[in-house]
Formats: structure tokens, sequence, C-alpha cells
């Protein structure tokens, strides 16, 4: 279930006058017995779109609501990156697509380097703009598959999904350098520059692991990277584990190449591909 | 190895210290869920009953496999009151319809699926404290190739990797052994091929993914991996009704040609590996 899916039926299990809107024919919805100004604030606050207006279409108008709510609760209001919450999630889908794919994933976690000074001696707004323009910065540096989320405080996470070694350590690199050359403008006669340290880990391949063994590994790279002097990338080796199209076709030779019979007598076992549908469930 | 089993911890020496495989203890394994390996973990374990041996079945997917499904046994008291303190060991060993024991690890142990270092050594203690008292321990481990999978496995002083002839499982098993292969540089793997569609399938499976393996996998010369075919389990009706009665194939219809096959399985399992380790 994706997040969107969950929020939406927390939504409807709380809203009992909502159930009734599952037959729009019978009973059109009837948007006064909701109680959605507490909604309509908070997205009037924070919201990217505006709502269409609740006359139009009352249905419209609820699935923007909905969609709003949706997307505030996977944002990070300061710097408009995911939150932990979307990261959590981003990260366990793809945990589960490299066990099932085998496709190489990498995540970065980033931590700004002495960022407590930055607050110390401008303030917190100052500290502020440094995160927003750190958080653009990645940003930049990623591709629109990858999801870079603040992770909390100063710290920042950045999964990135089919993600090989060679390209893995490049992206990192190359958002240490993006941010090492960044220029951050405060207030007119104040700029400040800051730098990165960047830990990473890949997902063993073909292997579930778990997010919170990944974040862990990735972890421990970055405290290296601050050990070792900050204002660096340090990586997890990755596991060598990947089933190439190559071993795959040889792998079933026996069932593509000579014997017709072979591939006959598997679908024609019609008990035996029962059983294994029953076996599936106990397995 | 120490890498995927292993929670990292700022002190890396400490740990990466290798497991010692335990004797007599064999991992029954998969790659891909579905393939029958619960059911033929707990169908081997009623075979080599009857050859005389004492076994016990370990649930090694830590409250994940469906072990209490297929045995139709629901204890009140499981591995996880073993792992909190609440139970001794010997309170949570319970006897099985065919003649073996069984230790089932109870749905409490999902939050165990997050080996720290005390989960592991937790383990290793209980199955240092099993191992004297049975001739083979089969550690049931879970679908895909996860940390708990692996660290099961990696006490393990054997492997048996249950496939299906078909594609998906195929690449899974293969994998699997990849995975074993490379971190935990086994040698010796053993194979058994579930629901055959004809006699010699196993055994041409067993040998492609061999020549696969040769060519693709790098080893030491001096060290070679060897897929070892122990046997093939043909389709067979009888499987999917004893399954859905939840009964033991080996006790519903002990020769019906499923249940012959996994009793031949035992014997070939008792004269190669058992009998060696007694």
């Amino acid at each position: 279930m994706t997040t969107c899916e969950h929020f939406l039926l927390c939504f409807i299990r709380s809203s009992p006058t909502l159930t009734v809107a599952t037959q729009p024919s019978e009973s059109p919805l009837e948007l006064q017995q909701l109680r959605l100004d507490d909604a309509r604030a908070l997205l009037d606050h924070g919201m990217v779109v505006g709502l269409p207006p609740p006359e139009e279409s009352p249905q419209a108008y609820l699935q923007g609501i909905i969609d709003g709510l949706c997307e505030l609760s996977l944002k990070d209001p300061l710097t408009g990156l995911g939150n932990r919450r979307n990261f959590r999630a981003v990260q366990d889908r793809t945990i589960d697509g490299v066990a099932r794919s085998g496709d190489p994933a990498l995540l970065l976690m980033l931590d700004i380097d002495h960022f407590k000074q930055v607050n110390d001696t401008h303030g917190h707004p100052a500290g502020d703009k440094v995160l927003q323009a750190v958080a653009k910065s990645i940003a930049s540096c990623v591709r629109p598959m990858d999801t870079v989320a603040r992770y909390g405080g100063e710290e920042f996470a950045v999964v990135l999904p089919n993600c090989h070694t060679s390209f893995g350590a490049t992206v990192a690199e190359r958002i240490r350098a993006t941010i090492e050359t960044l220029v951050i403008t405060i207030s007119p006669n104040l700029t400040l520059k800051v730098t990165v340290s960047v830990g990473g880990a890949y997902a063993p391949e073909w292997v579930r692991s778990t997010a919170a063994l990944w974040t862990e590994r990735a972890d421990v790279q970055l405290y290296r990277a601050k050990r070792e002097g900050r204002n660096r990338v340090c990586l997890d080796h990755q596991q060598e584990i990947y089933v190439s199209a190559e071993e795959k076709n040889l792998l079933f030779g026996h069932l593509a190449l000579g014997d017709p019979a072979w591939i006959e007598n598997v679908s024609s076992e019609a008990p035996g591909g029962s059983a294994s549908g029953a076996m599936q469930r106990v397995n | 190895m120490a890498d995927v089993l292993t929670p990292p911890v700022p002190n890396e020496a400490s740990a990466s210290v290798p497991l010692k495989p335990l004797g007599k203890v064999l991992a029954v394994t998969s790659g891909k869920g579905g393939v029958g390996k619960t059911f033929v973990s707990a169908n081997l374990a009623a075979a080599l009953a009857k050859l005389g041996l004492r076994v016990l079945v370990l649930d090694a997917d830590l409250g994940l496999a469906n072990l209490d499904v297929v045995l139709n046994l629901y204890p009140k008291i499981t591995l996880h009151d073993v792992f909190t303190g609440k139970a001794k060991l010997e309170e949570a060993i319970i006897r099985a319809p065919g003649g073996f024991s069984v230790l089932l690890a109870g749905s409490g142990m999902v939050e165990y699926s997050r080996l720290t270092p005390e989960v592991r050594d937790d383990f290793l203690r209980i199955m240092n404290g099993l191992t004297p008292h049975y001739d083979v321990v089969l550690l049931d481990t879970g679908a895909g190739i996860s940390d708990v999978v692996l660290f099961a496995v990696s006490l393990a002083s054997e492997v048996l990797v249950v496939a299906t002839p078909e594609p998906t499982s195929l690449t899974d098993a293969y994998a699997t052994i990849k995975v074993l292969v490379g971190q935990q540089k086994r040698q010796t793997i053993r194979m058994v091929i579930n629901q055959t569609a004809r006699l010699g399938d196993g055994r041409a499976i067993t040998v492609q993914l061999q020549q696969v393996l040769d060519r693709f996998v790098a080893t030491d010369p001096a060290r070679p991996i060897k897929l070892v075919h122990m046997g093939d389990i043909p389709a067979d009706p009888a499987v999917r009704q004893a399954i859905m009665r939840r009964q033991l194939l080996m006790q519903a219809t002990p020769s019906c040609p499923a249940a012959m096959a996994i009793s031949q399985l035992a014997l070939k399992l008792e004269e190669t590996v058992i009998s060696r380790n007694r």
C-alpha cells in the first residue's frame, strides 16, 4: 500500500459521512457535513497548487484536499525535500526492488560539517537558509528518479535506485564538490560556505535487507567520513551478486533449446501446477 | 559475509568474527518462496525420523516460516519466549506428528529479524544447546536471501537448496548459490528439485546450474564449487491433497511417488551427510 492509499484509508475510516459517497449516483457528497476546515487551513498554509472551487465539483475538491494532505505529509516544510516518512517509504520500496530485480541501489547519508557553528555564530535564520541552499544543491545533482530527503537536523539522505557502482561514487562526489563551491547568501553583506560529509552503502543485491540495517551501514560510512577529516565521501564496498542476462539465458537453456516436450510436460501438469499454488501459501 | 550478516558497528574489527558452522545442522533454503521449502523440510524430517534418527526442525525464518501451518501446530511456548527469557529451551521444543521435534519461532520473533549482535549470540547459544541432543537439526529458512536467512545458513554444515524447474525459481536458486559461494565460501551445495515432470529433469537442471556457475563465478581451482544433486520430488497430486488437509505427506500417503522420493532423499542424506557427523 502506498502512503497515499494508506492516508486515504485512514481518512475514510475517520469520516463516517464519507462512506455514503462510495455510490455517488445515489447519495451526492455533502461537503458541509465534513469537517474540512483544519485540513483546508493546513493546505492554505503549505500548499503548492490551489484547490478547485468546492461548489464546482465536491468530489474534485475533496480529492484536491486529500492529494494536498498526502503531499504535505511527505514533505519537509523548510527545505521542500521529502521528509523522514517519505524517505522510509522509498527506502522500503527500493529494498523490495533490489531483492526482486537484483539491480543495485545506493543510499547516501549527508551531514553538513560544523553546522552548529553556523547556528551559534549567525543565528537560526541563517542556519535555515544554509539548509535550504544545501537541499537545493543536492537535489540538483541527482536524477529525477532519485529521492532526496531531510533525515533530520542538518542530515540529508539520498536513495538512488538502479545505481551501478561506477555511477554511485561519481554522484556522491558530485554532490560533495557542488556544495563545496556553493556560496550561500544570507544577507547583502553576509555569505557563507559550508561542506558536507557523505557516507554511502549499497543495498546488497538479491538480499532482502532491512531499512534500518541499510541506513546503519551508510551511517557507519558517514562517521568514517567525519573521522577522516570531513568534506569527503566514504562508500561501503559493494556486494557483487548479480545474475546477468547471459547467465539467465544459459540457465534456461534446457527450457528454450532442445526439447519441446519439456515445456509441454510442465504446462500440461495441471495437478502439479495447482500444488505449487497451494504451497505458495504454506511455504 | 560479515558485511551482510553483521550490523555495522563503528568498531568493525569486533563485528567480523567468522561463524563456525555447527555439525549435523542442515539448512534448507531456496531463494524463491513457494517452491515447497517448508513442505520438504517437514516431510524430510519425518522420513529421517523413520530411519531412526533424532530430528529437530527449527523455524529459522524467525516467525515468518509457516512450519506451524504445515504441521498444524500452535504451541503456547515458542522460541520467542526462550529469547525473552520467559521459558526454557526444552519447554519450547514440541513433538510433531511425524515423530520428530519442532522448535517454532512464534510471531513475536519478527522483531528479531534485525540481526543485532545480541540476537546472533542468542541464536548461537540456542543452536549450541540443541545440537548435542539430535542426530540432525534441519533449519527451515525463509524465502529470499535476507540477513536472517544468510545467518541461519551460516550456522549449518550443509545446505540443501530446493528449486523447481521454473525459470524464476532457477534464477533465485542460482542467485542464492552465488551468495553462499561468495560470502560463505561454501564449496558443496546440495540440490533438491521439487515438482519435476520427468525422470532425470532434476539432474539435468543441476548440471545446467553447475555449468553456469563454472563459467561465471571465479573460483580458486583448488577449491572448486560442487553442486550435488540429491534427488527429485516428482509433481504429484497427493502433495496438494496432503497440504490442503494439513497433513504430512509421509503420513497421509507414504507410498505415493513424491513420498517415496522424499524417503530416498532421506536415505541419501543419511548416507552422505549425517552418518559422517555422528
